[in-house]
């Protein structure tokens, strides 16, 4: 994660939760705070691979 | 130097002809100035092509990986901490081994000093601290501190952590000397100026590999670039799997990379690599106290379970 941060992926993108399937209130509770932080954050610019051109 | 060379073939020679080991590895002059060749003696008389001089960056652990007979070798501080993680990781095992030990005052960095001339380099010699640099048919002195790899200006493990012999005695370490003012200086950057950062370090990569094959580290039959079934990374130039490459690479050596500037110094377009790795050692050092390969008994912190280990980044 730290190299992930290091190179230029902003932290907020970047998860890690230990969630039992008994958690459902914590699952919950993550994934707004996951979806929350990254829409803040906007589109994910770098590290993506653009289809090929086709003609 | 001419006492570490005449050290290391007397040692060499005897190794080979009381038979203890079947070959030595070490260095011979290569063909181009400042790029010495491995060497490796299985007779007597192949010690003769031994030399020693600040040339002679490349980690000779590479070449110990899964080999099965008795073998001498010429190991600096860093490749004797390289070696070791070869034993831990059970590459080679420490009964096969003679370690002739060099106490090291760093290499030169090629890059750099071809750098500093617009004419071809023809000839490099040494005499202690001083360079003498032919170019372009004309001589200039250089201060090898001035020229030292930047990662051997900033080691302190220069003499060898374990040997069975040793050609001289040993180097006083270097102190005070801040490890990572460079990777400080990333970190302090924005993620957008982050990203342009390794962005622009990375565009003249060629996909070449020459990282790779030179660190003693990347000893996968087959490393993962090279699968096509999965496919896991682009093989292409794609800025994106070029940073793959290079940030998965840094991960595997995660724990086990020793800074040696194998990487960089192999890399024919001069791209400092060591900064994803180095980050990496950093976060080892800082978070588990771990510099690799100092013991033979001790297991990496990747491989090992403590309590306290840090967790604070799982919510």
């Amino acid at each position: 994660m730290n190299l992930m941060e290091h190179m230029g992926i902003e932290s907020d993108r970047i998860h890690f939760s230990w969630i039992s399937s008994a958690e459902a209130t914590k699952f919950v509770k993550v994934v707004k705070e996951v979806t929350e932080k990254v829409k803040a954050l906007g589109p994910q610019q770098h590290f993506k691979k653009n289809d090929a051109k086709v003609a | 130097m001419l006492d570490y060379i005449n050290k290391i073939k007397e040692i060499s020679e005897r190794l080979l002809k009381d038979c203890s080991v079947e070959m030595v590895i070490g260095f011979r002059q290569g063909t181009l100035p400042m790029m010495n060749e491995p060497c490796f003696a299985r007779t007597p008389e192949d010690v003769g092509q031994f030399v020693w001089d600040s040339n002679c960056g490349i980690n000779l652990a590479n070449y110990l990986t899964d080999r099965k007979e008795r073998i001498g070798i010429i190991a600096k501080g860093c490749d004797t901490r390289n070696i070791a993680t070869h034993i831990i990781e059970n590459k080679i095992s420490r009964e096969q081994l003679v370690v002739i030990g060099v106490p090291c005052k760093g290499m030169i960095d090629k890059h750099k000093i071809a750098t500093l001339f617009a004419d071809e380099i023809q000839n490099v010699t040494e005499n202690g601290e001083k360079l003498l640099v032919t170019a372009g048919g004309k001589e200039t002195p250089l201060k090898k501190s001035d020229v030292l790899q930047k990662n051997c200006a900033v080691c302190t493990h220069r003499n060898p952590v374990f040997y069975d012999e040793l050609v001289a005695e040993k180097v006083a370490e270097q102190q005070d000397v801040d490890r990572y003012a460079d990777v400080r200086e990333i970190e302090a950057m924005a993620p957008q100026e982050k990203w342009d950062y390794f962005e622009s370090l990375l565009s003249p990569c060629i996909r070449c590999y020459a990282c790779k094959n030179a660190c003693p580290l990347c000893y996968c039959p087959t490393c993962f670039v090279d699968e096509a079934k999965p496919q896991w990374v682009g093989k292409g130039q794609d800025p994106a799997d070029v940073r793959t490459f290079h940030f998965l690479r840094a991960f595997h050596c995660a724990g086990r990379c020793t800074d040696c500037g194998a990487c960089e110094r192999a890399c024919p377009v001069g791209i400092n690599m060591r900064v994803f790795t180095k980050k990496l050692e950093k976060d080892c050092f800082e978070q588990f106290g771990w510099e690799a390969g100092m013991s033979l008994d001790e297991r990496p912190p990747l491989d090992t379970y403590r309590p306290d280990d840090p967790n604070d980044f799982i919510k």
